[in-house]
Parts: C-alpha cells; sequence; structure tokens
C-alpha cells in the first residue's frame, strides 16, 4: 500500500463536507484495496466482502462530520471497517471462521486441497501467505493486515480493534506464530521451496 | 563466534521468538537490541529463530491487498448520491441536556430519601426491627399502597428504568467477551 499523506486526507474530508461529494471518489480509491481485504478477512465471498466494503463507506460517509481529525482518517475508517464487519456477520449469520471452532479444520484441509494447485501453479509466495491468512480467525488475520498493510502503530491498531497496545502486541505476536503453523501445515511443500 | 545448538525448553523458545519478534518489529529499546545482537552472534538457535521468523516477517511484508471489482468506486458514488453527511453527533447530543437529566434523577433520589428518613420515629423503642423502623409492618395494609396510581406508576418507570440499565450492562458484557 502506498503511503499517503494525511494532510491531503484531511483537506478532501474538508471538501467533502463544504459539499463536493465527489472528492469521497478519491478517498474510496485510496483506501478500497484495504478495506476490501479486511471484509474479506470476515467474510468468505468476494460478493459479500464487496458489499461489506461497501456499506463501510456508506457508513464512513454518512459519519463523515463526525471525524475530528484527531486520529488518521485511515485509523478512523479501520474503526468503522472492524465494527461494520462485526455487526454484518451478525446480521447475515454468516460462518466465521474460528479457532475455536472445529470446522474450521475441515473448510481449512478443502481449502489447502484446492488453493495447493494454484500455489504449485502460480508458484505463488503471496497467495500461499493469503491464503494461509484465511485459515486464521478474523481477529488473528486483522491485526495482521493492520499491522504489515494499514501503516498503523501497534497504538493504532489498539484504537480500531478496542483492545490495549499490549493486548495487540501479544496478539500479533500469537497470529504470526499460528500463521507459522498454518503454513507448516498446509503448506509444507511450499515453504521448503521457498 | 560460539556455534554450538543448546538446548532450549518450550518456555524459553516462546521468550526467545517475542524477544525476536520485538527487535524484527522495532520496538525494543536500545539495550535490548544490543543484548539481542550480541545473542544473534553469540548463539546458533538464536541466529536460526531469526532467519526463521524474518523470513515470515518479510512474506507478510511482500503480501499484496485484494483488489475489490472495477466498478466498486462508482458503486459507492452511486449509492451515496442518494445520501446526506449526517450531522455531527455533538451537535445534536448536549452533553448539558445529559448531565441535567442525571440531576433530575439524583435529586429524585435523594428527595425520597430524605422524606422516608423524616418519616421515622427515631425515638420508638422496639424488640424488632418493625418497632425500631416505628412501623409495624404486619400491620400495614399493602392494597392500599398499590392501589395508588402514583406509586404503580413509580414502580413501573423504575422496572423500565431497570431493564434498560440491565440491556446496557450485558451489551457492555458482550462486548467485553467479544474483544476476548
Amino acid at each position: 500500500m502506498q503511503m499517503h499523506n494525511e494532510i491531503a486526507d484531511n483537506a478532501i474530508i474538508e471538501q467533502v463536507l463544504k459539499g463536493d461529494r465527489n472528492a469521497f471518489g478519491t478517498l474510496v480509491e485510496r483506501y478500497q484495496s484495504f478495506v476490501f481485504t479486511i471484509a474479506l478477512r470476515y467474510v468468505k465471498g468476494r460478493e459479500d466482502a464487496e458489499e461489506l466494503a461497501q456499506d463501510i463507506f456508506v457508513k464512513a460517509y454518512r459519519s463523515l462530520a463526525d471525524f475530528k481529525g484527531t486520529s488518521k482518517f485511515s485509523t478512523w475508517l479501520y474503526t468503522i471497517t472492524t465494527t461494520t464487519s462485526i455487526s454484518f456477520l451478525r446480521k447475515k449469520k454468516l460462518e466465521v471462521h474460528s479457532l475455536d471452532n472445529e470446522k474450521v479444520f475441515a473448510v481449512a484441509d478443502n481449502f489447502d486441497g484446492g488453493m495447493n494447485a494454484n500455489v504449485i501453479e502460480q508458484k505463488s509466495r503471496q497467495n500461499m501467505v493469503n491464503a494461509a491468512i484465511r485459515l486464521l480467525s478474523p481477529d488473528d488475520a486483522q491485526v495482521i493486515t493492520l499491522f504489515y498493510k494499514g501503516e498503523q502503530t501497534l497504538e493504532e491498531i489498539a484504537q480500531v480493534m478496542g483492545k490495549e497496545p499490549n493486548a495487540v502486541k501479544v496478539q500479533l505476536h500469537r497470529a504470526r506464530t499460528r500463521l507459522k503453523e498454518k503454513m507448516q501445515q498446509h503448506f509444507a511443500a511450499e515453504v521448503r521451496d521457498l | 563466534m560460539n556455534n554450538r545448538h543448546e538446548a532450549f525448553d518450550p518456555a524459553d523458545d516462546a521468550a526467545m521468538e517475542l524477544r525476536i519478534w520485538e527487535y524484527i518489529d522495532g520496538l525494543s529499546t536500545d539495550a535490548e537490541r544490543s543484548e539481542i545482537e550480541q545473542l544473534l552472534v553469540e548463539h546458533a538457535a538464536w541466529r536460526e529463530k531469526y532467519k526463521e521468523l524474518l523470513s515470515v516477517h518479510q512474506m507478510l511484508d511482500a503480501t499484496e491487498l485484494e483488489q475489490p471489482s472495477m466498478r466498486f468506486t462508482r458503486n459507492v458514488m452511486d449509492e451515496i448520491a442518494r445520501l446526506q453527511i449526517a450531522p455531527a453527533t455533538k451537535a445534536y447530543i448536549d452533553k448539558k441536556i445529559i448531565w441535567g437529566i442525571g440531576a433530575f434523577f439524583v435529586t429524585v433520589i435523594v428527595g425520597f430519601l430524605v422524606y422516608g428518613l423524616s418519616q421515622i420515629d427515631w425515638s420508638a423503642g422496639a424488640s424488632g426491627t418493625s418497632k425500631m423502623l416505628g412501623v409495624d409492618f404486619t400491620e400495614v395494609d399493602y392494597s392500599q399502597v398499590f392501589n395508588n396510581n402514583f406509586v404503580n406508576v413509580f414502580i413501573m418507570l423504575n422496572i423500565t428504568l431497570g431493564l434498560i440499565l440491565l440491556d446496557l450492562y450485558l451489551t457492555q458484557r458482550r462486548k467485553t467477551w467479544q474483544q476476548a
């Protein structure tokens, strides 16, 4: 994800608040990949994730007057992303991939079979990592995505997830350990090839 | 340089992993960094673990974000074209009103307490609890009390407030549970 100028974000928000609705499109373009990726951490299908990501941007637009500029716009947007994703799941009663859920292992095994061929075919390290991340719980997947791709500090991630920075640090550590285990468990051959 | 392979127990291994992650993430202090660099030079087990974790870190760093469909921005813009930005929350929730409501309830409670306490006959001696309060509860006609509309409305109001508070408490507990 490219670095964004926060002043530019705030300037765009000011424009939108003054009535330039189209300026909001720049913010959508800028953050759509990230919001969509986080949405995909919560729901399985791309269609659902796209619907969810759309809801998130609509909610952000409606609440834009509440953005005080005390935090980065991205932190504020990711907080909306988290709360909306949880509400969306509750509303749609979609199956959450959770490590506590025994079903996840069956899903993971099926997924592994499907993705293995893809990974071998494409020799793509990224596909493998993304596939492994999808096997994590939404919380674990989110903390990894926010840390590596969201340009967020531990304190900002803590704000987004409503946790203490120390708890986020521990969760990030555990999430990476679990990711390593998933990669070894489901993509052992690919990990050796890398 | 010492290249021996030390046998770490699982607890030490987990601690080592945490310290190396902090080092890789740039969260260690200067003193910790120096110490870890020293450990990396001296211990093969630390070097191996560092190499392994660094490889995971680099893989995660290199992953790309998922892309939504080409029409995504257009869909969002079409959706918001029909909407207006909501007024800022602080514009319609005045803290003075919230404090006013709070003050009203506190005043009502204090008023009831003062009134109740002033009705007690403190000088009355008694052998039992009911006598101590200057009231013989066995002789109270409760049907007279609960026939009063004011009392019934008051009780209903309290039950409603109690349910609202219970709902708030359960919502808070659910949030805490989800975060855990």
